[in-house]
């Protein structure tokens, strides 16, 4: 009895072990989306082009896209652009815009400046649909199914490596060909 | 000039900026207010505020976090609350958008069981390595005295043998 209980330590001390090293590495500020399996919530807003064209979530229907969340004062959104760019032009994937909390005048000029990855661009100025989409900071990610249901959200800078690693599986899983 | 001597020069314009930066963390508290008809539901949304937490700031709770993310959900929560939902009705609504991580306070479920009993397992653990302590100390007393007449006789023997040994040497 005695001998085993000298064995306890180095029990304890492997199960701490595996449970802290599973820990590591895992960024803890990047949360699972609270809507993944969930449809796209409702909403009604303009097109950030067409003041007088009203979207709804309509716009994810057909096909699987992605959905990112940008506003010209986040400069992290400044950063991802041009990977952006690389997707919708060289690779073909539909990105819908959600412009999260701007103005639509700044907006506009943004995307004259650096090119327009967006295939339609939702204009949010209050927030609405983002709060409503668990947005804590922009750029957000997500990846939509077809039927408009959220699969993943992606908190930070998209860029190539995030490309391959998570969203473009993702959009394949879901009937994309990318 | 030595730098301790440069130093005391210019002592007061050191104490001018230090006291300049402690005093700014003051300034940044801006709360926005939020009036309620009745004291009950301005208690209520103080507790609530308390207890959810943000996800951008995530050591914070919405009521000390002055992120946009932060004021949006109180703001949430005042526009619920106004319009008469339940703690229970505002709770779901802002986890159904930001996850079980904005709760201070998880739900007891599967999940969280082992978290939720961790503080009773560790108190049981105490008392049982402190009772096996207290066992097994009072059971090597009892060996102790359990000496036979013949085992204290040869114990005695033995002593005096050791002691009057001593004695010579000295």
């Amino acid at each position: 009895m005695k001998r085993v209980l000298l064995f306890l330590p180095l029990l304890v001390a492997l199960v701490l072990g595996v449970l802290l090293f599973s820990g590591i590495g895992k960024d803890p500020t990047k949360l699972d989306s609270a809507l993944v399996g969930k449809a796209v919530p409702e909403f009604a807003l303009e097109d950030l082009h067409r003041p007088e064209v009203q979207l709804s979530r309509q716009v994810f229907q057909g096909e699987p896209r992605l959905l990112n969340v940008w506003g010209t004062w986040c400069p992290s959104c400044r950063d991802e652009h041009a990977d952006l760019m690389w997707l919708a032009e060289d690779e073909g994937v539909p990105i819908v815009g959600l412009n999260y909390k701007d103005q639509r005048a700044k907006a506009k000029a943004w995307l004259e400046r650096l090119g327009d990855p967006y295939s339609t661009n939702v204009y949010d100025p209050k927030g609405s649909l983002g709060f409503d989409l668990g947005v804590y900071g922009a750029p957000e990610t997500f990846v939509i199914g077809a039927d408009g249901t959220v699969l993943h959200r992606h908190v930070g800078v998209v860029n190539k490596q995030v490309w391959e690693e998570t969203l473009r599986p993702l959009l394949n899983q879901a009937g994309g060909r990318y | 000039m030595t730098i301790v001597s440069l130093l005391s020069r210019f002592a007061p314009v050191w104490l001018a900026a230090l006291l300049i930066v402690l005093a700014l963390p003051a300034q940044a508290v801006v709360r926005d207010v939020y009036s309620f008809d009745t004291e009950e539901k301005q208690q209520r949304y103080q507790t609530m505020i308390i207890e959810l937490r943000c996800p951008k700031c995530q050591n914070q709770n919405i009521a000390d976090s002055n992120s946009p993310i932060s004021e949006d959900m109180r703001d949430e929560v005042f526009q619920m609350m106004t319009s008469g939902a339940s703690d229970v009705e505002i709770m779901d609504s802002l986890v159904g958008r930001f996850g079980e991580f904005i709760r201070y306070k998880p739900l007891v479920e599967k999940r969280t069981l082992l978290l939720w009993a961790t503080p009773a397992i560790s108190v049981f653990g105490g008392f049982l390595i402190v009772g096996g302590i207290v066992l097994r100390s009072r059971r090597n007393d009892q060996i102790d005295s359990e000496l036979s007449a013949e085992e204290r006789a040869r114990v005695e023997k033995i002593m005096d043998g050791h002691s009057g040994k001593s004695d010579s040497q000295t």
